[in-house]
């Protein structure tokens, strides 16, 4: 089985198109085709389909998909393989410019030239950006050598060159972590990991794995105050910060290194959703979407780190599963969800998605809580559901599955999701009976 | 390696006790080990099997996935992602990553096919984690 498939020749029309050939994209490739959409258009602008899996070389990869812990790329290998075997067309080094409201998407390659597809669906699974230097204000002096943690994986395991020798990484998010073990392998020396928050941001078995094992501190409550060197970095300023977050500069000391990392977040991709003038959540970043990730724009669906910023490329897929069939029922002309249900962020909750959800369908709540709660927790979606987890951390996004039985009797009303410890819990029922 | 996590507590010079991150998933339970003599006694502060599992396992014999790339030569792009076939006792790590240095596959290559045997003495095998052709043979779709 080739893994690997360039189209040339592209059809007039399809039903649906996907825009960005990541674990989003390639899963919503297979949904839409079992969901019986026949031609179906994959496009991305990398020479080769699989996103940032392809420089995601580490484990981890797989264990929701195929119950088997396996890597960036052999994940994006056997989704190829499954898309492939589809027949659908794979459009590589293409980019799409534009999608018009009647679903005409704009699109260039060097082996199409600027050309147009008419669609029945869309799908937008273009991924996520990384936060930059200027999205986070560090001052200083703007020398080479300050980079973002992702980049600096696909200068190395794509590319092979190594970003510098002396490495600072600011933040701890999960790309970071896992850079400073790949530095280290790669006989870089990592001088340490900062981050402004008193807690890591990245999983435990990262901060594990990849700076206890090999003694890379982790400065907590810590950052990157000024940034030194006319051509190059040559050092920076960090110092520890209060609880408001501001810098003590009278503990402040330098560092000697030619190379800054940052790993500070990821922003969805929102170029194409800006365009198109998408209803966007202030929260995530990414679209407003229904219980089937369908946007403000009928036929235009979002999934993956597109909609929000997923820890798990599985949940990715799982979301995108969704998106793509759904794409394929609105090319198909068949009838929409019902969306008479509305979730919105209560107490302790940064965001939720979907924004709306259907009594008629069994679908997934996404969100992620504010504040770590270590502790017996209680998750509600208003009267709809309650669960108790036994912690819940921003690390961490919170999935619960939710069906036609328990959301019946809540049609036309707004679902409430909070996160808050058992016992406050308690006292609000408490508080609850004594009213009635 | 570097300091492990572990702070040791000498417990009227019958047992130790060892603390340990549980990796097993992001819920992070801080595990306690029990030794005497070498041997495991209890894992404490588990919240599941995996957990307890996990805590002495990491306590005699620590193991982790280990992933790097290699040269690739003929490719679409130049490194060749690969990984050890199985876990790799923690203390070999860099070595069996360090020995790979240098190391030039030539396209193509398949997933899982075996690109260096018994790596570092570990009596472990490393294998490609994706797949290449050789670019002429770029089949066409559509």
């Amino acid at each position: 089985m080739p893994v690997t498939a360039a189209t040339r020749h592209l059809d007039d029309r399809y039903q649906v198109t996907i825009v960005g050939a990541g674990p989003a994209g390639l899963a919503a490739a297979v949904a839409a085709r079992e969901q019986g959409a026949e031609r179906i258009l994959l496009v991305d602008r990398d020479a080769e389909p699989g996103g940032i899996l392809r420089q995601c070389i580490h484990s981890g990869f797989g264990l929701q998909a195929f119950s088997e812990d396996v890597t960036g790329p052999e994940y994006a290998h056997r989704f190829v393989e499954r898309v492939l075997e589809r027949d659908v067309d794979v459009l590589t080094d293409a980019y799409v410019t534009d999608v018009s409201r009647d679903l005409r998407v704009k699109l260039m390659s060097p082996s199409t030239g600027v050309t147009s597809v008419e669609t029945g669906g869309v799908v937008l699974s273009t991924g996520a950006r990384e936060r930059t230097r200027a999205q986070i204000r560090i001052p200083g002096e703007r020398p080479a050598g300050v980079m973002t943690a992702g980049l600096a994986q696909k200068m190395v395991n794509l590319h092979g060159y190594l970003p510098g020798q002396r490495v600072v990484i600011l933040g701890s998010g999960d790309i970071g972590l896992i850079m400073a073990r790949r530095l280290i392998l790669e006989g870089v020396e990592v001088l340490g990991v900062f981050e402004l928050l008193p807690h890591p941001s990245g999983l435990g078995r990262n901060v594990v794995q990849c700076l206890d094992d090999f003694g890379i501190p982790l400065h907590l409550s810590t950052t990157v105050i000024d940034i030194h060197g006319h051509d190059r970095v040559e050092r920076v300023t960090v110092a520890p910060v209060d609880e408001e977050r501001r810098p003590l500069t009278d503990q402040a000391w330098d560092i000697p290194c030619d190379t800054v990392l940052l790993s500070v977040g990821l922003i969805p991709d929102g170029e194409l959703a800006r365009q198109l003038h998408l209803s966007l959540d202030q929260r995530t970043g990414g679209p407003v979407v229904t219980s089937t990730y369908e946007t403000s724009l009928p036929g235009v669906f979002s999934a993956g780190n597109n909609l929000h910023i997923n820890d798990l490329a599985d949940w990715v897929s799982q979301e995108a599963n969704v998106a793509g069939a759904a794409a394929a029922d609105v090319a198909l002309g068949r009838v929409r969800a019902r969306q008479d249900v509305a979730v919105t962020p209560g107490t302790n909750v940064r965001y939720v998605v979907p924004h709306t959800l259907s009594t008629d369908l069994t679908q997934t709540v996404s969100f992620r809580v504010k504040e770590p709660i270590y502790g017996d927790t209680i998750l509600r979606v208003g009267e709809a559901h309650r669960r108790k987890v036994r912690a819940v951390v921003p690390a961490e996004m919170v999935t619960i599955k939710l069906g036609p039985k328990v959301l019946e009797s809540f049609a036309g009303e707004t679902l409430r999701v909070d996160a808050i410890p058992a016992a406050a819990a308690d006292d609000l029922a408490a508080a609850g009976d004594d009213e009635q | 390696m570097g300091e492990h996590r572990h702070t040791a507590t000498i417990d009227a010079g019958e047992s130790d006790t060892f603390a340990y991150l549980c990796t097993g998933c992001p819920l992070g339970c801080r595990l306690e080990v029990d030794v005497v003599d070498g041997d495991v006694i209890e894992v404490r502060g588990f919240s599941c099997k995996k957990g307890e599992r996990y805590g002495a396992q990491e306590h005699t014999d620590p193991r982790r996935a280990v992933s790097t790339t290699v040269w690739l030569v003929g490719g679409p792009v130049e490194r060749l992602p690969v990984r050890a076939a199985e876990p790799v006792p923690k203390d070999a790590v860099l070595s069996l990553v360090r020995e790979l240095h240098g190391l030039e596959v030539h396209a193509p290559v398949e997933v899982g096919q075996t690109i260096a045997t018994d790596v570092a003495g570990t009596g472990i095998d490393v294998i490609a984690t994706r797949a290449v052709q050789p670019k002429e043979q770029l089949p066409v779709a559509g």
